[in-house]
């Protein structure tokens, strides 16, 4: 399956995980780095999980308070919204549609990545998305529940979004189906169940792990009632990994399909700027973009403070990055395509649009999204760069920032100037800054959440792509690095991850006895 | 390790899963019904100002609804009669009931009586009595009885609502009207049946109603070219 390198690694585990390794001669790098074996990849995952509450690190609990003071300035937003009305934001008569919507395919488009990495990966069997898939789905889970209050916000008479739904009612009313927001509604509410189940079916396992390394009563309790009463038996693990490859299958067009779905939005209406039948591959691609970039944008930071480099390495960082620069190039293919059918059609409204998208009144944003999602992406061409952690992190940020501006630029520029020229008008935001700002809040309060409570890699999956979970795997001490308890491993084949599952820190004698 | 969960733990998934489709149906159904007009408002049976039966004057004496109610066919409103329409009769007739002392109150003061209002609809559905008192010219003129919406008047001791009012009754209606139309004659007729002369006759005029709130007359037709009815135009027909 792989084969050990010629450059021999720090043994810092602070470090080791940023070294660039030359590509083997034959095989693929280790997934993970250093001398871990199953029980050291559990002791480093829960770790975090496992501190006592007073003991959370500073850093998280100064996250967690900040979050959730974000998290309760919306509340009182919301509040404020749902008395004053959406008056208080800066929409005006050509530009109906701005912040609010903006957001929610902000943050529906990011959620995109964590489907991706989980399901289609899964599916073609790169192994690299263990170490990313589960903060990847979570942190799917918690943008959709971002753009969920966005658009469930945006309505304005909020407790008439049971209109939404097609609800039996007294006055013989039905949501139109041949509306592309009302797909939307089915799109997003499918897509935000799909992907809970799929992301808590991983977790049981891994719950089932933290249950048996606890003597707290209320964590075994906590994690025991998650667990589902999983044992890590054979059958069990037949049962999951069935289930599990069920979801994917079902997650996997999902990833295509939502944001498909959010583009009829626009593509389905007949503006110009909005009607395009590139529409759905090219916010496709943008969401996949934007969603990458947000990966790395949490990556980053949680390897380096949670010690996780040896599982993150510099490896998984340049794949996504690569990702990154096929998305963002295709995404700065559909810009040019826009500008090419706007000329070549010769349709003088679509050559307005996208001439005032550019040297418009809002050509700052314009250039924005260029520069950020268009110029420089490109530098990931660059080896240097890609597998630089910090410019990683600069340029996922630009990314996130250009991919922002893009739902912007559409959204905003192409409705403020309309057919009608008296109407035409400038949009500037006014509370719905807090509104954003808001949803950044509640995002990070149930991320952070989610890295204290929950195991932040898929250890169980993890273990199963270490060179220790091949049949064939000949011991300890014919790996790098080698080890001295080999007998005691050398049959824990493909079911070895559900044995270190269940016994924690025991894994050596029960091991022994399988 | 002792257990962490005892033993009855394991129902718990089919429990849950129970619990959701039957508390969850019964929840949706006795929400629906308790919110609904016909929970709310059907049977709603205010005290009026007088015990004046229906059931004697409507009924027993059969005086017409029209003699009371002068507007339905003129106006939006039906009308309430006013002290005068009442001593028309009562100036002479049962002059020492004991029901009546607020009516020749009113009479002396000419202070009205303030009736309790039964049927109402929202501020924002626009009704209109006359509109539903004949349509159509000629022989395909059609209105629908009182009693369709009120119900049997005749035989009520005091008036109660007997139908919801709500927006999916009336738009069953506008939607297959057919089946309520009468001829324009038996409006106040109370126990109308129509025969199937005019049942056939009704399924014709109603392929040549102008809906509420459309703007033209055009008809429409479905798939295999049959008249449809077209109640349900336009929001703006009801909703001005």
């Amino acid at each position: 399956m792989s084969t050990s390198t010629a450059v021999s690694l720090p043994n810092d585990p602070k470090l080791r995980g940023d070294v660039v390794l030359p590509e083997p001669l034959e095989g693929r790098e280790l997934l993970v780095r250093g001398d871990h074996d199953f029980h050291s990849i559990t002791e480093m995952v829960c770790a975090v999980n496992e501190a006592p509450i007073l003991k959370t690190p500073n850093g998280l609990k100064f996250g967690i308070a900040l979050a959730a003071a974000g998290a309760a300035m919306f509340g009182g937003y919301i509040g404020y919204l749902v008395w004053e009305g959406p008056g208080i934001w800066g929409n005006n008569n050509p530009v109906g549609w701005a912040w609010d919507i903006v957001n929610f395919v902000f943050w529906v488009g990011i959620g995109h990545a964590g489907t991706l990495i989980s399901a289609i990966l899964y599916l073609f069997r790169q192994k690299w998305r263990t170490s990313i898939n589960r903060f990847a789905e979570a942190m799917t889970i918690f943008a959709v529940i971002a753009a969920g209050s966005c658009v469930a916000l945006h309505t304005g008479r909020i407790w008439m979004d049971y209109y939404l739904f097609p609800i039996p009612n007294q006055m013989g009313l039905w949501p139109n189906f041949r509306s592309p927001l009302e797909w939307d509604v089915f799109a997003v509410n499918t897509y935000f169940l799909v992907s809970l189940l799929f992301w808590f079916t991983g977790l049981v396992p891994d719950f089932a792990t933290l249950r048996d390394r606890t003597n707290v009563r209320w964590r075994r309790f906590f994690y025991g009632f998650l667990s589902l009463g999983w044992r890590g038996s054979m059958r069990h693990w037949m049962t999951y990994e069935k289930a599990y490859q069920i979801l994917a299958a079902f997650s996997a067009p999902l990833v295509l399909s939502v944001h498909t779905i959010v583009s009829f939005d626009f593509a389905v209406s007949q503006l110009p700027g909005w009607h395009t039948t590139i529409f759905p591959p090219y916010f496709v691609a943008g969401a996949i973009f934007s969603g990458f970039a947000m990966v790395l944008t949490l990556a980053i930071p949680a390897r380096h403070w949670l010690g996780l480099k040896d599982v993150i390495t510099i490896r998984h960082i340049e794949n996504m990055n690569k990702v990154i620069l096929l998305t963002g190039s295709l995404v700065g293919y559909a810009y040019g395509m826009e500008f090419f059918m706007a000329a070549y059609s010769g349709n003088q409204y679509e050559g307005f649009t996208f001439l005032n998208r550019m040297g418009g009144p809002y050509w700052w944003a314009y250039w924005i999204m260029m520069s950020c999602n268009v110029i420089t992406p490109q530098l990931f061409w660059f080896k240097k760069i890609r597998t630089n952690v910090k410019f990683t992190f600069v340029l996922s940020i630009f990314v996130n920032i250009g991919m922002w501006f893009e739902r912007f630029v559409i959204t905003v520029t192409s409705l403020h100037r309309d057919a009608l020229p008296s109407s035409w008008d400038y949009f500037v935001p006014v509370t719905e800054v807090f509104f954003f700002a808001g949803t950044f809040g509640l995002f990070f309060f149930l991320f952070l959440l989610f890295v204290r409570f929950f195991p932040v890699i898929a250890m169980s999956e993890v273990k199963a792509v270490m060179p220790q979970a091949n049949p064939h795997w000949e011991g300890y001490g014919h790996a790098a690095g080698g080890h001295d308890h080999a007998g005691e491993h050398a049959h824990d084949h493909h079911a070895a991850p559900a044995v270190g599952g269940v016994a924690g820190p025991a894994v050596a004698t029960t091991g022994g006895h399988s | 390790m002792a257990q962490i969960f005892p033993k009855w733990w394991n129902q718990t998934p089919g429990l849950a899963l129970f619990g959701t489709v039957v508390g969850g149906g019964v929840a949706t159904f006795g929400l629906y019904w308790y919110g609904s007009p016909w929970h709310t408002d059907v049977g709603y049976k205010p005290k009026q100002p007088i015990e004046y039966s229906h059931k004697l004057h409507a009924g027993d004496l059969a005086i017409d609804c029209r003699y009371c109610h002068a507007y339905v066919e003129r106006g939006p409103h039906a009308g309430v009669p006013s002290t005068q329409t009442c001593m028309n009769c009562h100036s002479q007739v049962k002059k020492d009931s004991p029901k009546l002392p607020p009516l020749y109150e009113s009479w002396k003061t000419g202070k009205s009586l303030e009736w309790v209002r039964i049927h109402k609809t929202p501020d924002f559905a626009y009704f209109n009595h006359s509109a539903h008192m004949g349509v159509g010219v000629g022989e395909n003129r059609a209105a629908i009885g009182c009693e369709t919406c009120h119900g049997r008047i005749d035989t009520m001791e005091v008036v109660a609502q007997n139908q919801p009012l709500s927006m999916a009754w009336c738009l069953d209606c506008h939607s297959d009207p057919a089946p309520n139309l009468r001829p324009v004659e038996a409006i106040t007729a109370m126990g109308w049946k129509a025969d199937l002369t005019w049942s056939e006759k009704a399924r014709h005029i109603a392929t040549t109603l102008n809906p509420p709130g459309s703007l033209s007359a055009a008809a429409k037709r479905g798939p295999n070219g049959e008249l449809l009815t077209y109640a349900t135009a336009g929001c703006s027909g009801c909703h001005r």
